[in-house]
């Protein structure tokens, strides 16, 4: 009687570990959130957008089978606690982290060193180090959204063609202001070749963060009269001042364009009425488009909405996040498929091939309900900026109309060859081997 | 040199220096009442014009709204005595300056618990643009907003100057700031001063939070300001009442100043830095600030 009880225990025991492998498998993210502190308005819109869209994969069955599970960790959009965030996310049980997404570069530039290492991806969504865009010296840094030479590029193309073509920009200011960190200046190289090779003078005018009294650079900016403003700012307390100061000095919101990270609602609404006119260069545009929709009904309906506000729903940072997780989710499609890994979570370097081989056409943007949303893209080994292509959007004094389609920076061949240069003096100086790739790509 | 922009410049500094001597007011309360920094002071400004904001957000009319918040803001004033500032009575003023760090962060995450972390706008009917007749005649930049915060300052001031010169709690409070053990010895009445400072400080609070919450939306980097607040303390005296105004205006005309005409020369951001490089150049000549109480301690 004993041994066939003790028989029983054992073929129980050993079903269940024979059941066990017929778990779902399941792909770990990590995610470094700054849901408080004076980034709070962007941290929850961006990360609020991407936990939604995890939550969207898993209620719709996951990606092959495979269920996506995260980790938050909080940064208050600090660099020195982005270390601490990686670190503590990078393995959670058996599982490793495959990607990482700072939305910022200060905390982008903190860990980037250390990514490569641990073979994680840093997959910068329109931010970040611009000369990442070199694959073969970056293998594991992306910029999937672009990247401020571009987007800069873009500004200036956008005034040259509100002056009457690139020959009028001749003679014109322009004014820099920025916050005075890495990221303020991060567009200021490609600022400065354009300006020698179009003609106009550039005006660098830092604000010291937090950016609540600008009363000074505003003066400045008021004494030299600039034809317009180039705004690269951080946190909506000092991009909302930057409008309501502006409109202080009397200097016209027609003539100013927003950096990506300051063109948002929370960024336009603070200010009132005196944000009316200004101009937002974009890499996501806000809108209830049909992967947004669906999002809401089925997310939301469920009641596993991440957002504790469900009117931010569809609004720029919310969108920007769900497009950020379009791209973790498509290039694990991605790894299954080239790595014969379906329905199987995969590694680092998986992943990264994965990414790598993103193909973000006009029919998989269909496809995926975000067509006009985002940009088409096409990565490679080589060639890690992805989109090259900003919309540009008008505050109403209630929310932003589309004021261009998607487009490119002009002179994208210069822009290239400053990125590559850029590459290959990092890596001369670190002593790195870049990587071959393809002549095709 | 263009004595016009000069002027402006200056002018416009001075506005400047009129908020920040608003927020200073508050930690100049609590010093007074009880020899300490208060830490907290950027968490009740954020904290104060957080919940105005929401009560009108719940249906509540400004002025409805209004009072509704200053009698929270005395019940945490109130509460703050009650559980953080009488455990700790005849303690050393580290403990209570530790105390006070722990404070903000506890209001700090109170308020984004409580209301949310979204940015708001605060319209309080004043507007925040040149007056035309004014720069049409004179060419200098002001707002009504500007004019307002100088009123609401210099008001603020002389009430509570009086309140700490001719009154019985004022008498109290300076007392208390000498010395808890022997004000209390003396028959003092501790806890209610600690109370009614913390209580008029939330009131402070949350009039500095209005202003500039108005110019710049309610949000959490209002926190920094009382950053700007710390030399302006330094300079003028943690005592003194009017000393942070005279404080506040030499900080923010000597800020903008310097970095109108000197900020190109060397890539702009001084303003960030210029205030703290002040303060100690005041520690070092007048530790006790321009108009704060010389400290003399017998060996």
């Amino acid at each position: 009687m004993i041994n066939r009880i003790v028989r029983l225990i054992w073929l129980g025991i050993s079903a269940a570990l024979i059941a066990l492998p017929l778990h779902a498998e399941e792909q770990y993210f990590g995610i470094p959130s700054s849901r408080v502190g004076p980034y709070s308005a962007m941290g929850t819109g961006y990360y609020g957008g991407i936990i939604d869209y995890l939550t969207y994969v898993n209620l719709k069955g996951g990606v092959n089978g495979v269920k996506l599970t995260w980790s938050e960790c909080e940064t208050e959009y600090n660099a020195a606690r982005t270390v601490e965030c990686y670190q503590r996310l990078l393995n959670k049980g058996n599982q490793k982290m495959v990607v990482f997404d700072t939305l910022g570069t200060p905390g982008a530039y903190a860990v980037i060193g250390r990514m490569a290492q641990d073979q994680v991806v840093l997959a910068q969504y329109g931010y970040g180090r611009t000369d990442a865009a070199d694959g073969t010296v970056w293998p594991w840094v992306f910029n999937a959204a672009g990247h401020y030479w571009g987007q800069i590029g873009v500004k200036l193309a956008f005034m040259a063609q509100k002056e009457g073509g690139i020959p009028k920009m001749r003679g014109k200011k322009i004014v820099h202001l920025h916050i005075d960190t890495a990221y303020g200046r991060e567009p200021l190289p490609a600022m400065r070749q354009f300006a020698k090779d179009w003609g106009f003078t550039l005006i660098e005018i830092a604000i010291a963060p937090p950016g609540l009294e600008q009363q000074s650079q505003w003066l400045q900016i008021r004494q030299e009269r600039p034809d317009w403003v180039t705004f690269w700012g951080a946190g909506s307390g000092m991009n909302s001042t930057a409008i309501t100061t502006a409109a202080r000095v009397g200097f016209p919101r027609e003539k100013m364009i927003y950096v990506t990270f300051g063109g948002a609602e929370e960024d336009m609404l603070p200010a009132g009425d005196a944000a009316k006119g200004t101009y937002v260069s974009a890499n996501a545009v806000p809108g209830d488009f049909p992967l947004i929709a669906d999002i809401r009904k089925v997310v939301y309906g469920a009641g596993k909405g991440n957002m504790q506000n469900k009117e931010r729903v569809g609004t720029v940072y919310y969108n920007r996040g769900v497009g950020a997780a379009i791209m973790w989710i498509e290039a694990l499609k991605n790894a299954q498929a080239i790595h014969n890994k379906k329905g199987k979570a995969v590694t680092g370097p998986e992943f990264r091939d994965g990414y790598e081989a993103l193909d973000m056409s006009e029919a998989k943007l269909k496809e995926l309900g975000v067509l006009g949303m985002l940009a088409p893209f096409k990565l490679s080994c080589a060639k890690h900026d992805g989109a090259e292509k900003w919309r540009m959007m008008q505050w109403d004094g209630k929310k932003f109309q589309l004021v261009s389609d998607w487009v490119n920076p002009p002179n994208q061949a210069l822009i290239r060859s400053m990125i590559e240069e850029s590459a290959a003096k990092y890596a001369k100086e670190n002593n790195l081997t870049p990587r071959s790739c393809p002549p095709s790509s | 040199m263009n004595v016009q922009f000069f002027i402006e410049v200056l002018v416009g500094g001075l506005l400047s220096g009129v908020m920040y001597a608003l927020v200073a007011l508050g930690f100049v309360l609590i010093y007074k009442a009880s020899g300490v920094f208060n830490f907290a002071q950027g968490a009740m400004v954020f904290f104060a014009v957080l919940s105005f904001v929401g009560f009108m957000e719940l249906g509540l009319p400004f002025w409805a709204a209004l009072p509704v918040t200053v009698v929270l803001m005395v019940a945490t004033g109130m509460l703050t005595e009650r559980f953080v500032l009488r455990p700790l009575v005849s303690q050393s003023e580290d403990t209570l300056l530790m105390a006070t760090i722990g404070l903000a962060f506890v209001i700090e995450g109170m308020a984004q618990l409580v209301w949310g972390v979204d940015v708001r706008r605060l319209d309080l009917g004043i507007r925040d643009e040149p007056i035309g007749w004014f720069m049409d005649s004179t060419g200098i930049l002001v707002s009504q907003l500007d004019i307002t915060a100088g009123v609401v300052a210099g008001l603020m001031v002389a009430i509570l100057a009086l309140i700490f010169s001719r009154t019985k709690v004022g008498r109290g409070l300076r007392a208390v700031a000498d010395d808890h053990a022997a004000a209390l010895s003396v028959g003092i009445p501790l806890k209610h001063i600690w109370g009614l400072v913390w209580a008029t400080a939330g009131i402070v609070a949350l009039v500095a939070g209005m202003l500039w919450g108005a110019r710049s939306g309610v949000q959490f980097a209002l926190i920094g300001i009382a950053l700007k607040a710390l030399p302006v303390l330094i300079i003028g005296g943690f005592t003194s009442v009017p000393g942070v105004i005279v404080a506040g205006l030499i900080v923010g005309a000597a800020e903008k100043l310097t970095e109108v005409y000197f900020g190109p020369m060397v890539g702009g951001g001084i303003e960030g830095w210029l205030p703290y490089v002040l303060a100690v150049f005041f520690l070092l000549i007048r530790p006790e600030g321009l108009f704060g109480e010389k400290i003399i301690r017998r060996v």
